[in-house]
């Protein structure tokens, strides 16, 4: 764009000079050099030793677990969250107590406490009988600990603990949907179900799936708590291998490079999904 | 004959007020009713009682012989349920303030979306039923658009094929002109004279006095939660026999 017509002289425009961004690079770049020559001159931090065990297939397997773990989690925890919400925000009245008593004690105890707890179910109830009611007929007789194995107790523990917070997070989703699409479903004979399905929650979306985005990251972090009862995932991988071999800083940072890895790979896909639900939504709008 | 809406002495109260004190109102078939009144005078809230979107406290409400909201059987009113609430709604159409599309979908996919999942039509039929209501409306090269890429007038000329899409056999209009800039008010009010002269029932709540005047049949005038008076717009609008019609109408005149 010219800022000079026929009648007034040429005159030049000066910027406003970011005197800050320069100083403020430079005193980053001094810092991150002086942490980096600390950094490799520690004998312990080893980058041949996590080289080595990066892509160990017991590490690899670790990674596939903890993966898999985070998605059944939030599979899990996403189905029965949308339950729970719906419950909560239901007329009657013995829904929304189960389902706000549910949130209460999940939402209330530690996860580390829940994973412990179904790790040691079989401590509570020996064993797990599931019988057909007034026919004697057994179905299920079996010692607790062999139904609940680590793996099971793992998703148990994570998948209810999501449930309980993903159902505050579609919870206000939902309430976030103008009242107004709500009556313009039902002028149009559309019914409570259908309006839900087709109305509210693709709505509801756009304000759902940023946390949700972070309820899988944390997840993903989350799954390494199951370390505890010995869930074969990434952290208890790397933790086996510490014990033997006490290298705990490089494998600690071999855990980390691929958590990193993970939830940046996480964080692509949020951003791909927040596009496809931001249709019709966003400025000039994204066909 | 039937009349499409009848109400006899209909109450509503929204805690300690009482917005609907007794509302006595007959809307024959093919007629186009214009409510009018100051605001808080219990227009709107009578229209959304007609569709259940409000439930009546008092009072009896009939569309085309059936109560409203509830089941005849004997000498017992059986309450309905959502689901039956919402099978008696596909016969009336609305048409809201505020528009109220639904953002997510085009404008083709706001009017598709209810006769497919509501009444099962074919995508195909419901589709070209769609294009040819979008013509009607003036706006069949809109078709893709999402709701925030259309102005005001169009939106809510969407809004009114959305409704006809379903086929209803009476159509309620909620102040359809009041969210709008001046300058697109006519195009909205002309779909809507379109369909007056195709002979749709309408109860049309409104500040536009010149639509009243040229298009209804029957103009009723509401303050403080009942009709003061009712009749045709020549004479309600021409020799008002109430102060309160007066009042009101030297104030919008």
């Amino acid at each position: 764009m010219s800022t000079t017509t026929p009648d007034t002289p040429a005159v030049r425009v000066v910027p406003v000079r970011h005197y800050g961004r320069w100083l403020t690079a430079l005193v980053v770049v001094g810092l991150a050099a002086l942490f980096l020559r600390a950094l490799l001159a520690s004998p312990n931090l080893e980058p041949a030793t996590i080289a080595h065990y990066l892509f160990k297939d017991y590490v690899l397997d670790g990674v596939v677990t903890t993966l898999w773990l985070t998605l059944l989690a939030m599979l899990l925890g996403t189905a029965g969250g949308i339950l729970l919400a719906v419950m909560r925000l239901s007329e009657n009245p013995v829904l929304r107590g189960v389902s706000w008593t549910f949130i209460w004690i999940f939402r209330g105890t530690p996860l580390l406490v829940q994973i412990i707890f179904f790790g040691f179910l079989g401590a509570l109830f020996p064993r797990l009988t599931l019988t057909v009611p007034f026919t004697g007929t057994i179905l299920l007789d079996k010692p607790t600990s062999v139904v609940v194995t680590g793996t099971v107790a793992a998703v148990l523990a994570l998948s209810l603990n999501e449930m309980a917070y993903a159902a505050e997070v579609i919870r206000g989703g939902i309430l976030a949907v103008d009242g107004g699409q709500t009556e313009a479903a039902a002028a149009l004979g559309m019914g409570p179900t259908l309006t839900l399905r087709r109305v509210v929650l693709p709505q509801a979306m756009r304000v759902i799936i940023p946390p949700m985005g972070n309820e899988t990251i944390t997840m993903l972090k989350s799954t390494a708590l199951v370390s505890i009862i010995a869930g074969r995932d990434l952290m208890t991988a790397v933790q086996t291998v510490y014990q033997n071999n006490y290298k705990v800083i490089p494998l600690l940072l071999v855990a980390a490079i691929w958590y990193l890895a993970l939830v940046s790979l996480l964080s692509a896909g949020q951003w791909l999904i927040e596009r496809r639900f931001g249709r019709g939504f966003a400025r000039g709008g994204v066909r | 004959m039937t009349p499409m809406v009848r109400a006899e002495g209909v109450t509503k109260r929204f805690g300690p007020v009482e917005v609907l004190k007794g509302i006595d109102l007959s809307v024959a078939p093919g007629e186009v009713a214009c409510l009018l009144g100051p605001s808080g005078s219990g227009k709107s809230t009578f229209l959304r009682c007609v569709n259940h979107l409000e439930r009546i406290d008092g009072g009896q409400l009939w569309v085309d012989g059936e109560l409203v909201g509830y089941r005849r059987h004997g000498d017992k009113l059986y309450e309905l349920k959502a689901r039956e609430v919402a099978v008696r709604r596909r016969d009336i159409g609305m048409v809201f303030q505020r528009f109220n599309l639904f953002p997510h979908l085009t404008a083709l996919g706001n009017i598709v979306e209810a006769p497919v999942r509501v009444l099962g039509t074919p995508r195909d039929q419901a589709r070209e039923q769609a294009l040819r209501l979008l013509d009607r409306v003036g706006l069949a090269e809109k078709a893709g658009h999402y709701p925030s890429q259309l102005s005001g007038g169009q939106q809510q000329r969407v809004a009114i094929a959305r409704a006809l899409a379903m086929r209803p056999k009476l159509m309620l209009f909620d102040e359809p002109t009041s969210a709008l800039d001046p300058e697109l008010v006519g195009e909205v009010l002309d779909v809507m004279k379109g369909l007056a002269a195709d002979g749709m029932t309408m109860v049309v709540v409104t500040h536009e006095m010149g639509f009243a005047r040229e298009v209804a049949d029957q103009v009723a005038f509401l303050d403080g939660g009942v009709v003061v008076e009712a009749g045709p717009p020549a004479e309600v609008l021409g020799r008002p026999r109430h102060d309160r019609t007066r009042a009101f109408l030297d104030k919008v005149l």
